[in-house]
């Protein structure tokens, strides 16, 4: 049995290689740009411009009230029938999760900027600093510290959120294993693959957010 | 976000000028061939109609079905794109112009009708249900007061939402799920099309399918988007000629025959030529 479930796993390798290949490519490209957008969101909030407040909270509470699902199809199969717009599968998956891990991580940023005490803000302008040095060498630096533990959260979601690609024809890794499980009913041997995949994909985020927290404390 | 749409705003109306002047140029067909490339709907999850083989290829009753379609539209069998579909996706990638035909063993309903088109059959099937050996259920009847597992949008599930909305029913979202619910006890009895049940009960001993049938056998055909007449056409013509081959045939030797009891017969199962009507 044990010689047999490992062989399976030695013959289904390159299929499962190519899930994975899916799965982490969504991941890490939603995860670069959510971070990216997340910045400029938290950073926009916290200018205290009331129209621009206005825009990105339309925003923030859309991908806050509407499943990820339900974008992902809107995106997918609406945008061709209503505006001819055809944006391939795995693309479509990166520009949705983006979006929707943008709004999260928004919030965290904004969260963090926050909660720096306003003599900081006070102190930096009163040096002379422009409000660009201001958010790069003061606000941000600490905020950072703050919001590393939530913003970890937000990526693991990510990773797990992917598979819902599936839907609109992006073959991930879950998609495989249950291409494997209906062809050989080996559904435990799949599945503790896949508990671990996800475990490893996700624990080293832990464990850099960890090793980070300690540092920032010693310094 | 201002960067990502300064980066794909661009192409995605690139996409539209070029994908609505080949809309606008030709027919669906001359569509496909100046693609030079069938785009197909299957499932990868479900044999025997559509799975994935050790290879990592994808096989199968439909899979085969469509490979041959475009060897006889475009000269060669490797000119398809396979798209991998789940029960709940295959209209609405149809209507979004995702894939030119659907070929996932589509069970024809007067609902799906409305909002596709669907060709002659290539199967038939009929909804029954599965109990273990050892069940006191003998008739449908019995199933009323018990649990009954469905695997999600399957016309076993829409069938018994609507003409048994009092009934019980325990949901799964594949099929091997249900089984195994089944296996583990959580329900009764597992109504599926019948040719799973067959197959399964043949692999492993110990379940019995009820004789009774849920609603009346129905057919399985391709499906094409609505109103794509011409692919639809073409279609029905081509499964008309392999019927002349009894190419269907080939296809349940290679991939159904050994799945279900000797004695049956595979007209009880396929459809040669595309003539048959419930």
């Amino acid at each position: 049995m044990a010689s047999s479930g490992l062989e399976l796993l030695w013959v289904s390798a390159p299929q499962l290689a190519q899930g994975i290949g899916r799965t982490l490519g969504i991941s890490l490209l939603a995860i670069v740009f959510s971070s990216v957008g997340g910045f400029i969101y938290g950073v926009l909030r916290n200018l205290g411009v009331r129209w621009i407040d206005g825009v990105l909270r339309v925003y923030l509470e859309l991908f806050r009230a509407i499943p990820v699902l339900v974008w992902l199809y809107l995106f997918f199969f609406g945008l061709p029938i209503f505006i001819g717009w055809s944006i391939p599968g795995f693309w479509c998956a990166v520009l949705v999760l983006s979006l929707w891990g943008a709004s999260e991580t928004g919030e965290v940023v904004r969260g963090a900027l926050r909660s720096i005490p306003g003599g900081q803000r006070e102190a930096g302008l009163a040096i002379g600093l422009r409000q660009l040095q201001l958010y790069g060498r003061v606000l941000l630096p600490q905020a950072l510290r703050r919001m590393t533990p939530p913003l970890i959260n937000v990526f693991t979601r990510l990773i797990k959120t992917s598979s819902l690609a599936v839907l609109i024809g992006v073959v991930d890794v879950i998609k495989i294993g249950q291409q494997i499980i209906e062809r050989t009913y080996e559904s435990v041997l799949i599945y503790g693959f896949l508990f671990v995949f996800f475990f490893l994909a996700c624990y080293p985020l832990s464990a850099a957010s960890r090793v980070l927290e300690r540092r920032w404390n010693h310094s | 976000m201002t960067l990502k749409s300064a980066l794909v705003l661009p192409l995605l109306a690139l996409g539209l000028l070029v994908g609505s002047a080949v809309a606008h140029a030709e027919g669906s067909l001359d569509k496909i061939k100046a693609r030079d490339k069938l785009i197909v709907g299957v499932f990868s999850d479900k044999p025997p109609f559509g799975f994935v083989n050790e290879q990592g290829d994808y096989v199968g009753f439909d899979t085969d079905l469509g490979r041959r379609f475009a060897r006889d539209l475009l000269g060669d069998e490797k000119k398809i794109e396979f798209v991998v579909v789940e029960p709940a996706s295959r209209i609405p990638f149809l209507q979004s112009d995702k894939v030119d035909l659907i070929l996932a063993n589509m069970t024809v309903t007067p609902e799906r009708a409305q909002v596709v088109d669907f060709t002659h059959p290539n199967l038939r099937v009929a909804v029954q249900a599965l109990v273990p050996d050892s069940s006191p259920v003998k008739t449908l009847d019995d199933l009323a007061s018990k649990t009954v597992i469905v695997t999600t949008g399957t016309t076993a599930d829409i069938w018994l939402t609507r003409n048994h909305p009092d009934w019980k029913l325990l949901k799964f979202e594949k099929n091997s799920e249900s089984l195994q619910a089944l296996a583990n006890g959580r329900g009764d009895a597992y109504a599926q099309d019948n040719l799973v049940l067959f197959s399964w009960a043949k692999q492993n001993p110990g379940y019995r399918v009820l004789a009774q049938k849920l609603g009346d056998e129905a057919p399985i055909a391709p499906a094409v988007k609505k109103g794509n007449i011409e692919l639809r056409d073409w279609v029905n013509t081509e499964l008309a000629s392999l019927g002349q081959q009894k190419y269907l045939l080939t296809l349940y030797n290679q991939y159904v025959r050994d799945q279900l009891a000797a004695d049956t017969d595979p007209s009880a199962v396929i459809v040669e030529g595309g003539a048959w009507k419930p």
